[in-house]
């Protein structure tokens, strides 16, 4: 699966060896992280406008992807959209990631009753499908933006917790562990310094992972209708608005999901072709 | 070394009831976490407050959240889900025959995907690093990385609007013959069995890899055993339990593709009828529908891991 094709210029600079698909899946995205951010100042038309006269509209040489159900640019969409998916999703991962990590360090390290109350309690959330979770939450919080990062990162804190968890004991019987706390050193120095640097690169690895997950069930449950609201539109939320083209076909029930399927086959990839010394750091 | 065997079984159905307390309760109180009381949204904005204060002693709205707990599940033990407050028609009769067409959908899926996935998963390990393997793995991560919603999609254009051999929607009170059976069901399973098999090639395919890295199987090669007789005489046996693993595992992303799928495809199931409930707050609803899916859910994976326990030879 990894075998180096060519690696590149840009890599070796950095002192990595990259491949070709690694930095090609990177490029992608960092192409989107740059859409998302300067999304208001490329779009070729204003999203609410309707400069279509036809609805579904094919594409065209000034609408690049065609126009949607009413008329509107969905080029134009696709952009702004990226900023609702990428933004939610980057939000919540990283909130998700950071809560997971930091009590997954700190049941590791601190053991005990703290530890197993807290590996069953979330282990038990974890045994509640993603899709359900979100759904039943939704119901009860509704889909403001906040209370759909709150939620995201609510389903995915578990998978951390238990992926950082299980680094961490490991590194927990190493002899500098029994150093450090003979030294007198209190939780969070042990778990900022001494535990953090040596899971970093699974962790991070992790994060892409989780990254994709959250791409994913966000896109499902805006697509149900249940995630990001209008006027705003993420890319699920497209999809689904323009769900009456496909029985002509129609462009911008198509790209949409060619976004989300960018995005999310970039993150795989680059996380498979990632150089070994980032993501086994914790081996050397 | 038999006791160890089953205080293990025991152990984890232990914990699957312990899990399955905690899941229900979370269900719960999520669920009672709705902005808005009750009494008000079920009687309308116009209703007089001491209309609201009747329905809320009627329902027992105003007893302690715990009391409330206890009661839905002592009820839900006794099969009493509580009524629709949509319709106020009993639970139980609304999900009854939707949960026989969610099943029916479910099985469809695995008798198709697990042959399917096993035959991919095996000879992808088989010819491992070949072209073959190499689509078998792309194409499985291609798969795994894209919404079940894009698969769906693809799939209608690709069989109703193009090729117009299906029909876009599933209409299951209209099957009289076989040929129907088939039109109706032909969108959805393909798309379940698209995202389980995915899953479970990977898992089947690492399962396999793994016991070929073992030195008795290289021992195999090494006194000449074709590759074929290698995987299927050799390996095969030894990689059975995570196979087996692997497919109650994968068996359970089934309960989030068909939330999806129902809902493209208008399949009349129990995940349609959750995704209505949710968008009307039909509270009891939602509630009866998550712990049928939680309970699903717990099931495959807690067999998953007993399975993975009874297969390993050291312990036997």
């Amino acid at each position: 699966m990894t075998n180096p094709i060519s690696s590149s210029r840009l890599g070796m600079r950095l002192g990595y060896r990259f491949n070709l698909i690694g930095v090609s899946a990177l490029g992608i995205l960092l192409l989107w992280a740059g859409v998302a951010l300067f999304a208001p100042q490329i779009i070729p038309h204003s999203v609410g406008e309707i400069v279509d006269t036809d609805y579904f509209g094919p594409v065209s040489r000034d609408l690049w992807l065609g126009s949607d159900y009413l008329g509107r640019d969905i080029f134009s969409r696709i952009l702004m959209g990226a900023r609702y998916t990428l933004g939610i999703s980057l939000a919540a991962v990283s909130v998700a990631c950071f809560s997971g990590v930091a009590l997954g360090m700190t049941a590791a390290v601190a053991g005990g009753w703290f530890d197993s109350m807290l590996s069953r309690f979330l282990d038990a959330l974890n045994s509640i499908p993603s899709k359900l979770f979100g759904l039943v939450v939704v119901a009860a919080v509704g889909s403001s933006i906040p209370a759909l990062i709150a939620t995201l990162s609510v389903i995915y804190t578990p998978g951390a917790y238990r992926f950082a968890r299980a680094l961490a004991v490991n590194v927990n019987t190493m002899d500098f562990m029994v150093v450090a706390r003979i030294r007198g050193e209190r939780l969070p120095y042990l778990i900022a310094s001494e535990i953090l640097p040596n899971i970093l690169g699974p962790v991070l690895a992790d994060l892409g992972l989780r990254f994709v997950f959250i791409v994913l069930l966000l896109s499902g449950l805006s697509f149900l209708g249940l995630g990001v609201q209008p006027p705003y539109a993420d890319w699920g939320a497209l999809v689904r608005e323009n769900i009456g083209g496909l029985p002509f076909g129609a462009p911008a029930v198509i790209f949409p999901s060619l976004a989300i399927a960018s995005l999310t086959i970039s993150v795989n990839l680059l996380i498979d072709n990632l150089p070994r010394r980032i993501r086994d750091r914790s081996a050397e | 070394m038999r006791g160890q065997v089953s205080s293990l079984v025991v152990r984890r159905l232990l914990i699957a009831l312990i899990t399955l307390v905690i899941v229900s309760f979370a269900v719960f109180f999520a669920t009672t976490l709705l902005p808005g009381d009750t009494a008000t949204i079920l009687l309308g904005q116009s209703a007089t407050p001491e209309a609201v204060e009747g329905l809320r002693k009627a329902m027992h709205l105003d007893d302690p959240a715990i009391i409330r707990f206890l009661r839905w599940i002592a009820g839900l033990f006794q099969g009493d889900f509580g009524k629709s407050y949509a319709n106020n028609v009993p639970v139980a009769t609304l999900i009854s025959g939707r949960f026989i067409n969610t099943l029916k959908l479910a099985g469809l899926t695995a008798a198709i995907a697990v042959p399917l996935a096993l035959t991919l998963g095996i000879t992808a390990a088989m010819w491992r690093g070949t072209l073959y393997d190499r689509i078998v793995t792309v194409g499985t991560i291609g798969i795994i990385s894209v919404p079940e919603f894009m698969i769906a999609t693809l799939a209608v254009l690709l069989f109703a609007v193009y090729l117009k051999w299906l029909p876009a929607l599933s209409l299951t009170n209209e099957v009289k013959s076989f040929h129907d059976l088939v039109r109706i069901y032909a969108m959805p399973v393909m798309t379940l069995t698209f995202g389980v098999s995915a899953q479970m090639i990977r898992m089947t395919r690492a399962a396999v890899v793994e016991t070929l890295n073992t030195p008795y199987v290289e021992m195999a090669l090494l006194k000449g055993a074709s590759r074929p007789r290698l995987v299927l005489r050799h390996a095969l046996p030894n990689a059975l339990g995570p196979i087996i693993n692997a497919v109650a595992l994968s068996l359970s992303y089934l309960l989030g593709g068909v939330i999806i799928v129902e809902t493209i495809f208008n399949y009349p199931g129990v995940a349609k009828l959750m995704v209505d409930a949710v968008s009307t707050r039909d509270l009891p609803l939602i509630q009866t529908c998550a712990m049928i899916f939680c309970l699903g859910y717990l099931a495959l994976i807690t067999a998953a891991d007993i399975i993975a326990v009874l297969s390993n030879p050291r312990l036997r």
